[in-house]
């Protein structure tokens, strides 16, 4: 290329603005790199989990859900109790058991200690009414909170997700049809007909003989059932609005042009647009899901007996709250703070990935 | 407008009829009838019973039956009292309304006041403590709420006695019912007074030197009241379901407690008579929030 330069410049006429190559020098490599984007380029999400790492309030409930989490799992491996699991000394049925302190010993423990000379695994929150461990009664609570409320939000995403982007992307009569239908069920007063369904579906079915729901106890069920039911509907309505103003974009004509199907524009155009929207939605979706687990435990709709869930705790620990306060303060301060952290952590993603949200 | 109304109107009137028929339906599902009692009767007996109160006929037939009972302000007979169902509500409900009515209040008047000092305060002191309850209380269930203010105010400071006929032991029922709505009231309150205050119309009264609580009160705050407004329809829906364990946990014998008491004692006319009465305040509020709204904000586009 460099040839160019020696061809000889066809002869400039007096007043011609014609450039003379020979003035010009070539770039060098360092010239050349230094017109090079700067800037590692960055993605929508990368973008937004650098908002959320900066955020303080987003690190530390993100940190405290960790904890939790890291609890949640490993707690039932190192305490040596179940959690419907009367406490025995030496196979036998310690009753001084019932009702302890934190961290206090019954007397048959103490005599088994002093016999041995060994240590017997202490009762961090103490003992319940009928001599079981609380602290590991709690952390299975926590479990079912945790189990309930995710397994809840997750299919409030399914289904919304799918109703919505149908209702937005068909628009006309058929998004008419259905938005009416979300606006009935809409308006459907949420708890009272969990409530309700709840003490009918106890009733009438029964779902003991299934594996790991069986366990959870037919409330649960009826409680998914329920969610399943009503609780989409906000999220329909997200999606749907969502995609209404996503469709009028540029790509998706292009997309349609090229005879591109409806599915196809909905997953790979539309769908991941307003994906943001949908998480946050999502992670909002699951301290109002564990809220309602603790009201219908509270109610005493919630789990199948042995099983312990916070709610549930919290309402039997209230008839001995004058004698024992931290059979209540446990349950109740993981269930605010496992809502708090979702909540700051829902508050700060939505912050991070949408901007446009804030206030 | 008026189109609108009618709309709204009979939307609120198809979620209540639906209310009515899975709370029907579902009822008639559960196993046993309501003459199931602990001694065994004949079967002559029962056929004479279910024939007196209509129970032979036809599901479809006896649903009209129980609708054109409520329209009557008939809900039947409860099973475990044998009470007129009507009765017992009008009983209750009284003391439940006193009390909703006191923590809506006390809800909105605090939470607007709160809000507004956030607002003014913003990235102050007063913000950030007020910002700190608020996010705490919204994270905290209602029934956790009055077993703390019970445990705290109750039995470790005895300032209020745990049981007592007089009315002030209101107090603590309406506080654990106002603070989760009056939480979420501040939030709101603050979001739309930061927006108001950024608005042109505000930046102009100042510059025209209008004094500084003229534009709070005139300017700003009737603007930033519109978000509010809305929201006294779900506050009214969530002070309800709360008065159900709020009530339960201070033993007031309001129609909350009556509710989950029929819950635990199976009583199903009585659950079903309940719940269609409170989804019934549930709709209509809502339904007169959605109205005023768009009465009082003729910028929002009727549909």
């Amino acid at each position: 290329m460099a040839k160019n330069f020696d061809i000889p410049a066809p002869k400039k006429k007096p007043l011609s603005l014609q450039l003379d190559p020979k003035k010009f020098e070539k770039a060098t490599d360092e010239e050349k790199r230094q017109a090079d984007v700067m800037a590692e380029s960055s993605t929508f999400f990368r973008d937004g989990m650098r908002r959320l790492r900066k955020n303080p309030i987003a690190v530390i409930a993100f940190v405290i859900l960790v904890f939790i989490i890291l609890v949640m799992i490993f707690a039932p491996m190192i305490v040596p109790y179940g959690y419907s699991e009367i406490i025995t000394v030496e196979g036998v049925r310690d009753k001084s058991a019932a009702n302890m302190a934190p961290f206090q010993y019954s007397t048959m423990e103490k005599e088994y200690m002093q016999k041995y000379n060994v240590t017997v695994f202490p009762h961090i929150f103490g003992t319940d009414e009928l001599a079981r461990d609380y602290f590991i009664r709690v952390v299975y609570g926590m479990r079912v909170s945790f189990l309930v409320g995710i397994f809840a939000s997750l299919m409030v995403l399914i289904i919304g997700t799918i109703y919505g982007s149908i209702s937005g992307y068909c628009g006309g009569k058929v998004d008419m049809i259905m938005m009416r239908i979300v606006d009935i069920i809409y308006s459907l007063p949420d708890l009272l007909m969990i409530i309700l369904l709840s003490v009918v579906l106890r009733e009438t079915v029964d779902f003991s003989s299934v594996p790991i729901i069986g366990k959870l106890g037919t409330n649960m069920v009826s409680m998914f059932i329920v969610f399943g039911l009503l609780y989409w509907v906000g999220m329909a309505r997200l999606v749907r609005g969502q995609i209404l103003t996503i469709k009028e974009n540029e790509y998706v004509l292009a997309a349609k042009s090229m005879g591109a199907s409806g599915g196809r524009i909905i997953r790979r155009h539309i769908l991941p647009n307003c994906l943001s929207v949908i998480i946050i939605s999502t992670a909002q979706e699951i301290p109002s899901a564990i809220f309602t687990e603790s009201y219908l435990s509270f109610v005493g709709l919630g789990v199948a007996v042995p099983m312990p869930s916070l709610g549930a705790l919290a309402n039997t620990a209230r008839s001995g709250m004058q004698s024992y306060p931290w059979k209540l303060v446990f349950p109740a301060v993981a269930i605010i703070l496992i809502c708090l952290a979702f909540n700051l952590l829902g508050d700060a993603m939505r912050d991070a990935f949408d901007p446009k949200l804030k206030n | 407008m008026a189109k609108y109304i009618v709309k709204r109107v009979l939307l609120a009137v198809v979620t209540l009829f639906l209310v009515c028929l899975i709370t029907f339906f579902s009822m008639n599902a559960i196993p046993g009838g309501p003459f199931n009692g602990e001694k065994a009767k004949s079967q002559a007996v029962i056929d004479a019973l279910n024939a007196r109160y209509g129970l032979d006929k036809p599901l479809g037939q006896q649903f009209i039956n129980y609708m054109t009972g409520i329209l009557h302000g008939d809900f039947g007979v409860s099973l475990k009292t044998n009470r007129e169902i009507s009765t017992i509500i009008g009983e209750s409900f009284p003391i439940s309304a006193k009390i909703g009515l006191m923590a809506i209040v006390v809800a909105l008047i605090f939470g607007l006041i709160l809000g507004c000092v956030a607002a003014l305060n913003r990235n102050k002191w007063p913000d950030h403590v007020i910002i700190f309850f608020v996010t705490l209380f919204t994270a905290m269930p209602s029934f956790v709420m009055a077993s703390f203010l019970l445990l705290v105010f109750c039995i470790q400071l005895q300032w209020v006695p745990v049981w007592s006929t007089t009315s002030h032991n209101y107090i603590l029922p309406v506080i654990a019912l106002s603070l989760p709505p009056m939480s979420y009231i501040t939030r709101l309150t603050k979001t739309s007074m930061l927006d108001a205050l950024g608005q042109d119309y505000v930046r102009t009264a100042r510059a025209k030197g209008v004094k500084p609580t003229k534009v709070i009160f005139v300017h700003t705050l009737r603007n930033a009241l519109i978000p509010v407004v809305t929201y006294v329809g779900p506050l009214t829906a969530s002070i309800l379901t709360g008065s159900l364990v709020v009530e339960k946990i201070f033993t007031i014998g309001g129609l909350g407690s009556k509710f989950v008491d029929s819950i635990t004692n199976r009583d199903y006319p009585l659950i079903m008579g309940t719940t269609i009465f409170l989804a019934t305040i549930m709709i209509l509020m809502n339904l007169i929030t959605d109205i005023v709204y768009k009465i009082i904000d003729p910028r929002i586009k009727l549909e």
